[in-house]
């Protein structure tokens, strides 16, 4: 069972001050939106969980069975996806989950990354080289490689932007399934979007 | 223990595969590296040819080209993952000293391709006939060493920062001082003839700052890239 505690995150950008003692406790299985208008600080907030970004104040703790966890390992818990993070567009689709994989302590063969590329729909497109990619197409990538490490944390950064009628299709299921035993934290602008989570956090005004 | 030596030779080898394949694809930075030191020696050889140069002069000439074309090539590894909007996924995916020791050894891969090309060049162009080739390979190994693990950590810091290009070459000036004015000294003292034990003092130099600009990378790269 995986517990993230958000304790006093406090975030300036030099003078702005961009939200103050946020307070947040999510145990698995469980999903989460968080929502409010644009600048108030969900993509920075989402970041942080993830320690990509660190807080001006306060503390993100996870911890694994009642076990806190080291700053290394917390990072290997999450996988984001966001408009703002981009992978390799020199390389291939296989050939990216195959280097993020690898990274990341998962050695999968290359039947299983093919299966990870169907689950996306782009099951015969995986030798093609990212940049020929259309956007719709790289998003619904950046899922195969979220999920192509079974993250513990599925940090999505608006879920569906980009993705037409069957990828949000694909893109609810994927995030169904994560669901059911771990936590799912999502950002969004899209008030249909907060359909996916139980719970609802409301950033700024 | 092992194992875990292991688990951290297969990550390093993977960013520094995934470096070559990108770079062999895109041509990001061997293009500029190549161009700078070709078209420099060239434009140098027709201008000073005609005089007379001392051992000295064409040594520090050698280094000048290769510490230029390093500064106009080896900082893309971090740079083009800034500009890309790869950085961030990439921090979350391995750990800082999996990426530094990748990038550290694509780059020094990329200044020896470099060296295959511009140090022939060198000789032929400017007439040095190099006398103790142990020496004068030693010196030219660990000085590119010197070169690309100076170069890689100052990447890292520029590539957050708006005047890359410019920073690089000012911040790296300073820290690769001590290198290129002993890795000169190395070159002449090769060129001139004296036996090999006659360089061992600048060989021994160039150990020790390649250990401590490693060691202080190393320790100092995960607040640079995490920051």
């Amino acid at each position: 069972m995986l517990l993230i505690e958000l304790e006093n995150i406090s975030k300036w950008f030099g003078e702005r001050q961009v939200f103050e003692n946020i307070n947040l406790k999510l145990e698995s299985p469980a999903s989460l939106a968080i929502i409010g208008p644009n600048g108030c600080g969900k993509t920075t907030l989402l970041k942080i969980i993830c320690g990509l970004i660190r807080p001006s104040r306060g503390k993100v703790r996870i911890k694994l069975d009642g076990q806190e966890v080291g700053k290394e390992a917390k990072r290997a818990f999450c996988s984001i996806v966001a408009p703002d993070l981009e992978l390799y567009e020199e390389l291939t689709a296989l050939e990216n989950l195959e280097f993020f994989t690898v990274l990341r302590d998962f050695k999968s063969s290359r039947a299983e990354l093919n299966q990870k590329l169907e689950q996306v729909g782009l099951k015969d497109r995986g030798h093609e080289p990212v940049g020929s990619y259309s956007s719709g197409m790289k998003q619904r990538l950046k899922y195969a490689v979220a999920l192509s490490v079974s993250p513990q944390v599925l940090i999505l950064d608006e879920p569906s932007s980009n993705l037409d009628e069957e990828g949000i299709f694909l893109m609810e299921k994927l995030i169904e399934n994560q669901k059911k035993d771990r936590l799912v934290i999502l950002a969004t602008n899209a008030l249909k979007e907060t359909q996916y989570a139980q719970q609802i956090f409301r950033l700024g005004n | 223990m092992p194992n875990r030596f292991s688990d951290w030779v297969t990550k390093i080898i993977t960013v520094f595969k995934k470096e070559i394949k990108s770079e062999f694809r895109t041509r990001y930075a061997f293009n500029s590296l190549v161009m700078f030191a070709v078209v420099t020696l060239t434009v140098l050889s027709l201008a000073v040819g005609q005089f007379a140069l001392t051992d000295s002069v064409k040594s520090a000439l050698l280094w000048v080209v290769l510490f230029f074309s390093s500064m106009s090539g080896l900082a893309q590894v971090f740079i083009k993952e800034e500009e890309r909007k790869t950085a961030s996924i990439l921090k979350l995916s391995a750990l800082p000293y999996h990426i530094f020791l990748g990038k550290f050894f694509f780059n020094l891969i990329l200044l020896f391709i470099l060296e295959i090309i511009t140090v022939p060049l060198f000789l032929i162009l400017f007439e040095v006939r190099v006398q103790t080739w142990d020496l004068f390979l030693a010196v030219l190994f660990l000085g590119s060493v010197g070169l690309a693990s100076t170069t890689t950590i100052i990447a890292a810091i520029v590539s957050k920062t708006d005047l890359k290009g410019t920073l690089l070459t000012i911040l790296s000036f300073p820290l690769l001082l001590p290198v290129l004015g002993i890795s000169i000294q190395g070159t002449k003292v090769a060129v001139t003839g004296a036996p090999f034990y006659s360089g061992f003092a600048e060989v021994k130099f160039l150990f020790s700052y390649i250990v401590v600009m490693l060691t202080a990378s190393l320790l100092l790269f995960e607040t640079v890239w995490m920051e």
